[in-house]
């Protein structure tokens, strides 16, 4: 057995992710490989080779796969699929992106989004916004699995890095191009890693209340900020903090959900967090259900008595 | 120009699924059904086209049982212009979705495939970049706004780290993000017309293609449900607890 890992990565960065994705990769069993597909992105790639259980890394540095479009990248890794069983990546928008284009060229059924792996070819994964569980058992000689990063342990360091052996880049499919990027730049731990995460809904009502309100307490705490759909859609913050069954999967130590009804879409990104805090006005509100500890307050006035808490706490 | 989008039946989001006793699946017995509320907005999307002079056709396709129909009524009332019933009992997994679509697309020839970025019953998430690989056409995924032009589109991607837009040459595949619209809801003269308008029927057979499942479904279980923890009197005991008890809190 041997299996391909497609690295997540920011060219000079490796993420977290990726070292989840190895580890999950280890519990297929066999030998395996990490590719990292960008542009300038050594460094990554000699991360990714210091990571446990690597074998080999494959660098495709060229200027076609900047940005990590979906064309060129899948055409990547079906020109390298013959030697693999297997071919893995985190469940990621860029792997969620890539990867079934992979699998329909290779012409095998992708298990997404997979939370747990029970043999070479027996696979769990949630269904109906994680109400359920599926097992299945592929039969397709291939398989190709998208892993959700948040249930696996990252790889730890090797005492030994591994080489990083540069790759043939097969021709730009040319069907799509690169116009921009707006990403949210931000001092604050990345949502998807983060250890403590505070969390906004509807019931923040604007951008405003957001950093007035919920940023202290999250800076104090070094957290990172996440949102409900509701918050995101109504643009208090941005895409890319929004916490659920259709936004980012995350189980942090602590996560601190305020003003947030506890929809089951909400619930599907954040029940597997450790300890769950809810701070909501109304004694019903379906959060409770799931929460460790539940407050029921006005978040206007128990958030600024939190944030004076810990920042006292952390003066102490 | 042609715009076809893939709408699917699923359960309504507003339903907890719940596993069978035996393991075998989930229990959709009289559990409400509804369209995919991704495909919603991909046929608003398509439909807001139309409305704006830039489409002139919209096809809607829906694969499953004969209750698939009433999805593409919803579609046909909200705009969309005639329905496709590719109809079978079987469950037909995203590959297989993809390959009959594929097929539909090679006949009808559109500009613009809108698929849903995913079905909230499997949360697959992987039949619109399939049909793309498939077509070998280019993919604007996870799209939170399109921009529409004669021989390309631009598309603004929601991802990891805020957005991403791409050009694509036409033919293009699109799949919808949340916040690519908020769907309307069809008028009652709009459901009236909509009776009216054009439903084919198929089999996945007469495109020649298999939908023997690739996957087998050993069994199905509900996860351990978090229990319920307590309520605090106050934001000083919730601090205390978490310091303490909990030990998240330093
Ligand atoms: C296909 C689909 C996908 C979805 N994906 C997601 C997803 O990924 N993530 C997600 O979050 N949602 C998702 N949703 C939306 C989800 O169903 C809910 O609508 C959403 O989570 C509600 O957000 P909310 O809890 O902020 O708002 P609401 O449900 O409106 O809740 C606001 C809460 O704030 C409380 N409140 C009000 N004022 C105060 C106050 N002053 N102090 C304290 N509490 C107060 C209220 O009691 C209420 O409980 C999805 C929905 C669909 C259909
Ligand atoms: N049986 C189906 N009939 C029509 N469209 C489908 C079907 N299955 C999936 N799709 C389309 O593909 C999208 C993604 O589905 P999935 O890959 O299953 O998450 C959906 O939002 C639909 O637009």
């Amino acid at each position: 057995m041997t299996i391909l890992v497609l690295a997540e990565h920011q060219d000079t960065q490796l993420d977290d992710a990726t070292a989840k994705a190895i580890s999950a990769a280890g519990r297929i069993g066999g030998e395996v490989h990490v590719l990292v597909a960008g542009s300038g992105c050594q460094a990554a790639a000699e991360a990714a080779a210091g990571l446990a259980g690597v074998a080999r890394v494959l660098l495709a540095d060229g200027p076609s796969l900047s940005n990590r479009l979906a064309e060129p990248v899948a055409a990547l890794i079906v020109s390298l699929a013959g030697g693999y069983d297997a071919v893995l990546a985190p469940s990621t928008t860029s792997g969620r992106n890539i990867l079934p284009r992979v699998a329909a060229l290779l012409d095998v059924m992708q298990i997404s989004d997979v939370v747990a792996i029970d043999g070479p070819d027996l696979f769990q994964r949630p269904i109906y916004a994680g109400n359920v569980i599926q097992t299945v058992r592929s039969t397709d000689a291939k398989k190709v699995l998208s892993v959700r990063a948040s249930s696996f342990p990252a790889a730890s360091v090797a005492a030994a890095a591994v080489p990083v052996e540069a790759v043939a880049i097969p021709e730009n499919p040319g069907r799509s191009s690169f116009v921009r990027s707006e990403l949210s730049r931000s001092e604050r731990p990345e949502l998807a890693g983060a250890r403590i995460v505070v969390s906004g809904g509807r019931a923040l009502s604007s951008a405003e209340n957001f950093e007035t309100v919920l940023a202290p307490l999250a800076d104090t705490l070094g957290a990172a900020i996440g949102a409900s759909r509701a918050a995101v859609d109504a643009g208090y913050v941005s895409n890319d903090l929004q916490v659920g069954q259709t936004g980012k999967i995350i189980a942090p130590d602590l996560y601190i959900a305020c003003g947030i009804s506890g929809a089951i879409q909400h619930l599907a990104g954040m029940k597997d967090s450790r300890v769950i805090v809810a701070i909501n006005k109304d004694p019903d509100a379906p959060i409770f259900q799931v929460a460790d500890y539940g407050l029921v307050a006005d978040l206007f006035e128990a958030v600024p008595e939190f944030h004076a808490a810990v920042a006292e706490g952390a003066k102490a | 120009m042609k715009i076809l989008v893939a709408v699917k039946r699923v359960a309504d989001p507003n339903v907890k699924v719940r596993a069978l006793a035996d393991g075998s699946g989930v229990d959709l017995a009289n559990i409400k059904m509804t369209m995919n509320p991704f495909d919603e907005i991909a046929v608003e999307e398509a439909v807001r086209l139309k409305e704006v002079g830039r489409a002139n056709e919209i096809v809607v396709v829906s694969i499953g049982p004969e209750k698939s129909a009433e999805t593409l009524r919803t579609a046909l009332a909200m705009g969309a212009d005639r329905g496709l019933l590719v109809r079978t009992d079987a469950v037909v997994e995203p590959l297989a979705v993809a390959k009959i679509l594929k097929a539909v697309a090679e006949a009808e020839r559109p500009d613009i495939i809108i698929t849903g970025k995913q079905a909230i019953d499997d949360d697959a998430n992987q039949t619109g970049q399939m049909l793309s690989a498939l077509l070998g056409w280019g993919q604007g995924t996870f799209a939170s706004k399109l921009v529409v032009g004669d021989k390309a589109i631009e598309v603004t991607r929601e991802v990891d780290g805020g957005l991403q837009t791409v050009g694509l040459p036409l033919p293009a595949l699109v799949t919808a993000d949340l916040r690519l619209n908020e769907p309307r809801y069809a008028s009652l003269p709009n459901i009236m017309k909509a009776k009216k308008k054009p439903i084919d029927e198929r089999t996945p057979a007469d495109y020649g293609v298999a939908v023997e499942p690739r996957l087998t479904v050993v069994r199905v279980h509900e996860p351990a449900t978090r229990k319920a923890g307590i309520k605090v009197g106050s934001v000083g005991e919730l601090v205390e607890r978490l310091r303490m008890e909990a030990g998240v809190l330093r």
